[in-house]
């Protein structure tokens, strides 16, 4: 039998024949996310199609997280549709306020290696960190699995990407996902799986590890793993690859991704100076702990720059607690950042930080498209909170190296 | 379907076809209002003239939001071709019953008329009198756009995802 890369695997074990990349697969789903915001069409596309009883409660996540506390009545009623199903599903639901969809089935444990996942959301390859298969879907492919426990899938071809040598100070997973996405290009990867490996990923902490695989969807990824020696899942040594990447990590410096492209790629350096007026630190990309004490190594005893306005969103009330026992809360809140309710609405622009006309955003997330965050006339710039703490010291594009905080 | 071509250029994002803080509702009409708001101001006023998109390289790039598709379909437009499209993106139009298809868009302009039928394999460009061959789908796609989307395919077959 012919080598397997890990999303041959997982798509062989799930449809019970063995596939490989071109081939179309039906399989079973382990486990499915649905969302306040695309969850209540999914939910109707099931009842359309005259679903009554999910096919697999046991293994359905219901989060709210897009919308914040809900912001006007129509989201608000969204979500009670989405709570009420969930209760008569017997699905395990996640009210508003519990954390980023992403975050909250990583950090919760319901996503494990050799599992194959779906989400209402793209962001939903995030759980490739932990080595499962999982891919964001629509509403209608969300509606069906619901009703069958089953989709199809073309099976996809694997870019293999070597993450070589160590990462110098102030230098993060952040900005090497945004290099190798100005590498490949935001159509780089379209509808292919992507296998990171290397000695850094062994050593990195599991938020770092989430930070790369959240963002292969941005080259066009289906889904991407962080690849770890310890998984019961690994590809065979004769996998077939379609292209192979090296990265040379002793050659990765602070980056961003400057309006309105994620593959329009520059080191700090070339845009620094840019004077900003907003900064997001927060998102399924980099709202963890880790990222949070790094912009608090910045910030603490400091204060952010007059006409800077820095926005704080904990990935999930764990990290929020985390962060008041360590008292980050308490001296980002000093140096002059707001923080805002666990949950998705600054990235994804429904509220809790609209830049206005003309402005400039420097966030950790992981879209910067015009409108993104709710303005189209708004300039966002995405880069580690590493960047992001030191410009809000100086209300212009900085480069961390050299800035009083140093390394994570 | 015979129509002419609205043309839009590279890298049409899901927030440009939708913007993320209109996607949260039921009501396709108001998807369908907001559709292309920032992109393109006269799109619903090219719309009552023209119903095909032609666009460039990876239309409908970002979010899984099928209210992106949803909001193409509902304010009129019956096809989109582009060089090649983002993966979800391509996958919910199909399953929303929304006529899609890759071909060289480089031979098609603004204003043209062009007919295609899915299955054809070919996309013919009135104006330029000349014929542009379509990428191919797998064939549960077909099926699926035969039925319309996916879920009168899936009732036409007793809630059966397989072959």
């Amino acid at each position: 039998m012919r080598g397997m890369t890990i999303a041959e695997k997982i798509l062989s074990a799930h449809s019970g024949k063995a596939v490989y990349a071109g081939d179309i697969a039906f399989c079973h789903i382990d486990k499915m996310m649905a969302h306040d915001a695309n969850g209540p069409i999914a939910v109707r596309a099931f009842q359309q199609m005259g679903g009554s009883r999910v096919a697999n409660p046991e293994g359905l996540y219901i989060i709210m997280d897009h919308a914040c506390p809900a912001p006007y009545e129509r989201i608000a009623n969204l979500q009670k549709m989405m709570r009420e199903f969930a209760h008569a599903q017997g699905a395990t639901f996640y009210e508003a306020g519990e954390g980023v969809c992403h975050q909250l089935m990583v950090e919760r444990g319901h996503v494990h290696a050799g599992e194959l996942v779906l989400g209402t959301d793209s962001h939903t390859c995030t759980y490739g960190a932990v080595g499962a298969f999982a891919t964001g879907v629509g509403a209608t492919d969300m509606g069906a699995a619901l009703l069958t426990g089953k989709s199809w899938f073309r099976v996809p071809q694997t870019i293999r990407i070597n993450l070589n040598g160590t990462l110098r100070s102030c230098c993060t997973a952040k900005d090497i996902i945004l290099t190798v996405i100005g590498r490949l290009t935001a159509a780089g990867a379209n509808y292919r799986s992507l296998e990171f490996y290397g000695e850094y990923l062994e050593k990195c902490p599991l938020a770092d590890r989430m930070t790369i695989c959240n963002m292969v969807v941005e080259m066009g990824a289906k889904c991407g793993f962080t690849c770890l020696p310890t998984w019961e899942i690994q590809a065979d040594a004769d996998a077939d690859y379609s292209r192979v990447l090296d990265v040379n990590l002793d050659e990765i410096v602070p980056s961003v991704a400057k309006p309105h492209m994620v593959d329009n790629y520059a080191p700090v350096s070339e845009v620094a100076g840019t004077k900003i007026h907003t900064a997001f630190l927060g998102s399924c990309t980099n709202g963890r702990i880790e990222d949070l004490r790094a912009a608090e190594r910045f910030l603490k005893g400091k204060q952010i720059a007059h006409g800077v306005r820095l926005i704080v969103t904990p990935a999930s009330r764990g990290v929020f607690l985390q962060a008041l026992q360590e008292g980050i809360v308490a001296e980002l809140t000093k140096a002059g950042a707001v923080f805002f309710t666990p949950g998705c609405g600054a990235c994804v622009g429904t509220h809790g930080g609209v830049p206005a006309d003309g402005e400039v955003a420097i966030s950790t997330a992981n879209r910067n498209f015009q409108g993104r965050m709710g303005n189209s006339r708004a300039f966002i710039y995405l880069a580690s909170p590493e960047t992001v703490a030191v410009s809000c010291l100086t209300g212009y594009i900085t480069d961390p190296r050299g800035m009083e905080g140093g390394s994570r | 379907m015979t129509g002419r071509v609205i043309k839009y250029a590279d890298n049409v994002s899901t927030d440009a076809i939708i913007a993320g803080k209109y996607t949260k509702t039921l009501d396709f009409q108001e998807l369908a209002a907001h559709a292309m708001e920032d992109l393109d101001p006269h799109f619903h006023e090219k719309l009552t003239q023209r119903n095909i998109i032609a666009a460039g390289h990876y239309f409908g790039c970002g979010s899984s939001r099928e209210q992106a598709p949803i909001a193409l379909r509902t304010a009129g437009v019956a096809c989109i071709l582009a060089k090649d499209f983002s993966r979800i993106f391509f996958r919910n139009a199909i399953n929303v019953g929304l006529c899609i298809a890759e071909c060289d868009t480089d031979l098609i302009d603004d204003g043209d008329e062009i007919t295609y039928v899915p299955g054809d394999g070919k996309v013919v460009n009135h104006t330029k009198s000349m014929e542009i061959p379509v990428l191919g789908l797998p064939q549960i796609m077909v099926d699926i756009l035969e039925a319309g989307g996916l879920q009168p395919y899936l009732k036409s077959r007793n809630g059966s995802m397989e072959e």
